[in-house]
């Protein structure tokens, strides 16, 4: 995860902007990409976008809006997703996932309060023949019990 | 010493590089190529050794293990891969190098009978590729099982000049890693089945829309279309033949009703994902309003395979108007889980309590959930019914993408069947009231339910149909599949609660 850098400047979002707006479809590998960047969306990229695409703030505001994966502030230095769907609660996903987020005192999408990990269900990794399985940052993980998850935890610094 | 180890996500997911660099350091001279998963997910990671040829396989291997795999000693030996049990009772056309090449090496896919579909492709005119398909009978692998040549016939006689292919890589049903295993085990097989794909149609550009959940399938298809650039796969001239196809790998971000294919073409325009009523299909008005072939991943890298061995060899395996293969993949509690490549026809019962062993806990199978979280949950009493399209439609089931997700018995299907209406809630798109409100209310019905009202069963019923009847797509329309055939087939489940409460 990067960590995000303070205030991005103005020429800074509007270059990285223009990269993609050659492109069929722009709008999803910008966001991708200023969130890649930044680890979130920031506000100051709204307007270099809106101009670029011809698009109004309300446009941009739905698409930002309509999807899981777009923040619009920065999340903990770690993101652990943990699966909810079918697979993973046949093998007890759903007693794991309700348990630790009851140990950190958190809610889904919650951050731990020293910023190092946020939660977020996420609805199957693929990992269905491995389940329950969870993602840290990039990285999959199977066969999650409680141990696995707190080694992960640690790892994290939450 | 050649030694192969998966770089699979669900081997990684499992350990797999804690034990490729156990071997590194254990076998500093040996070559380790890394390959798809052979989806024997329980033996994962698995390691294979070769030896005059043969790969002799060791899993599940942890770092602790390699010595005695390097030695031969080790009791997690299991002989002689291409010989285990698994392995032999499979037809495996689609996956056929998946587990065996690397699959970032075109030299090893062009070994392995790679690009001969294509370099026969690339002599037949647009009409003879889309009758090749035709002939084959593959049907579309996503799940709605439509005929593909059909498909591209409409693409193939449009208008404009301008056409698209996508493929659709957003595979968010539970259950379900085909997709995942072929992009991430051998691209190749994808990107020369959309290019086939986009000679048959008249189509010179092709994006994959591939989920944000899947970081290493997106790094390995990302990395095989910048080699097929590279090498003259894609681009302006076609190894060699002037012919012209390119693609882009896009990623998705989070909303599963992106695998709906119309909210996927408007995501792809940069749009929030909803839905589109169809009329006009997107075979007519697709991409940016183009003709635009969208298919799923299995669909196209069977395509390859097809041109390879001819229309007749794959349409030869099957049961009824369901022809060819299908990728089963095995979830949630089972013993053996993991992909499954056969024919059509084999019984539901086969394939849970014979391939997949049974349970991982030992307990009793409740159900099976076929077709993702919009399927039907299957009972035992149902096990003797064949995968095929038909023949699980008469039973009130779809196979959808050919996941099969195992229950135990200490599965409470109330608690599945709220779960299927929070799920439809989160990721309603909100096009269609049916499916955005009545998600909503089916889980606050099904709570009633759970606290002893009775009355509220006929309401959850009625509630079911009208999402059925009113939804534009299969997340509205289909939620209902999973919830009443909870409700019709466990109803102790669901009365047992009432009791409780009384």
């Amino acid at each position: 995860m990067q960590s995000p850098s303070q205030n991005p400047s103005d020429t800074e979002l509007r270059a990285l902007v223009d990269q993609f707006a050659g492109l069929e479809g722009p709008l999803l590998p910008m966001l991708h990409a200023l969130q890649d960047t930044y680890g979130y969306i920031p506000q100051e990229a709204h307007a270099p976008i809106t101009q670029a695409l011809n698009i109004t703030r309300a446009e941009l505001h739905g698409v930002i809006s309509f999807y899981h994966d777009f923040r619009n502030e920065p999340a903990g230095r770690h993101v652990l997703k943990i699966c909810r769907a079918e697979a993973c609660r046949s093998v007890g996903g759903a007693d794991i996932a309700d348990s630790l987020l009851k140990k950190l005192g958190l809610d889904w999408h919650g951050t731990t309060a020293n910023g190092a990990v946020t939660v977020e269900p996420v609805y199957c990794l693929g990992l269905c023949a491995c389940a329950p399985a969870a993602m840290i940052d990039d990285s999959v993980v199977g066969r999650l019990d409680a141990a696995k998850l707190d080694r992960l935890l640690d790892e994290a610094g939450a | 010493m050649k030694i192969f180890v998966p770089m699979d996500s669900a081997a990684k997911a499992l350990g797999a590089e804690k034990v490729v660099a156990a071997l590194r350091d254990a076998a500093p001279g040996a070559e380790i190529v890394r390959t798809g998963s052979r989806g024997m997910i329980w033996l994962e990671p698995l390691v294979e050794i070769e030896i005059d040829g043969i790969r002799h396989g060791y899993g599940p291997a942890e770092p602790e293990d390699v010595p005695a795999i390097l030695d031969g000693t080790s009791g997690k030996a299991v002989g002689a891969v291409e010989n285990l049990d698994w392995m032999k009772r499979q037809t495996r056309l689609t996956f056929a190098r998946v587990g065996v090449v690397d699959p970032l090496s075109l030299a090893d896919y062009m070994t392995h009978g790679g690009l001969a579909g294509l370099r026969r492709a690339l002599s037949m005119s647009g009409q003879d590729i889309v009758d090749e398909v035709k002939a084959s009978g593959l049907r579309g692998r996503g799940g709605a099982g439509f005929p593909t040549g059909i498909k591209w016939q409409t693409v193939h006689d449009a208008q404009p000049a301008q056409k698209y292919i996508v493929c659709n890589a957003d595979e968010g049903d539970s259950g379900t890693f085909a997709d995942r295993m072929v992009m991430e085990g051998d691209p190749f097989t994808l990107i020369e089945g959309m290019i086939i794909a986009g000679l048959g149609v008249g189509a010179s550009k092709g994006y994959v829309y591939l989920r944000s959940e899947y970081p290493d399938a997106i790094a390995v298809m990302t990395r095989a279309v910048q080699i097929a650039q590279a090498e003259g796969m894609l681009g302006d001239n076609i190894l060699g033949s002037g012919k012209s196809f390119d693609m882009e790998i896009r990623k998705g971000a989070g909303a599963y009703v992106c695998g709906e294919e119309t909210s996927l073409l408007n995501s792809l325009e940069g749009k929030r994902g909803v839905v589109r009523a169809k009329p006009p299909l997107p075979a007519l008005e697709g991409f940016l309003g183009k003709p635009t072939v969208v298919n799923n991943v299995i669909s196209l890298a069977t395509v390859p395979v097809i041109f390879e061995k001819g229309a007749q060899y794959y349409a030869d395996y099957g049961l009824g108007k369901s022809r060819g293969t299908v990728t089963l993949q095995i979830a949630g509690n089972v013993a053996r889980g993991g992909l499954f490549e056969t024919a059509f026809g084999i019984s539901l019962g086969d394939v849970v309590n014979d391939l997949a062993g049974g349970t991982l806990s030992g307990h009793p199978v409740k159900a099976v959930q076929v077709g993702g979280p919009l399927g039907a949950y299957m009972p035992p009493s149902k096990f003797d019914t064949p995968l095929g399209y038909e023949e699980f439609d008469q039973q009130g089931g779809l196979i959808g993408h050919a996941g099969l997700t195992v229950f135990d018995d200490t599965t409470d299907m109330l608690g599945m069947a709220r779960f299927a209406m929070e799920f439809c809630a989160v990721e309603s798109c909100g096009k269609c009231t049916p499916c955005r409100i009545g998600a909503v209310r089916g889980v606050e019905t099904i709570d009633r339910i759970a606290e002893g009202d009775a009355d509220a069963l006929p309401l959850l019923a009625d509630l079911c149909e009208t999402m059925k009847d009113g939804s534009l797509c299969a997340l509205g329309g289909f939620t209902p599949f999973p919830v009443m055939s909870a409700v019709t087939h466990f109803p102790d489940d669901f009365a047992r609660q009432k009791e409780a409460a009384e």
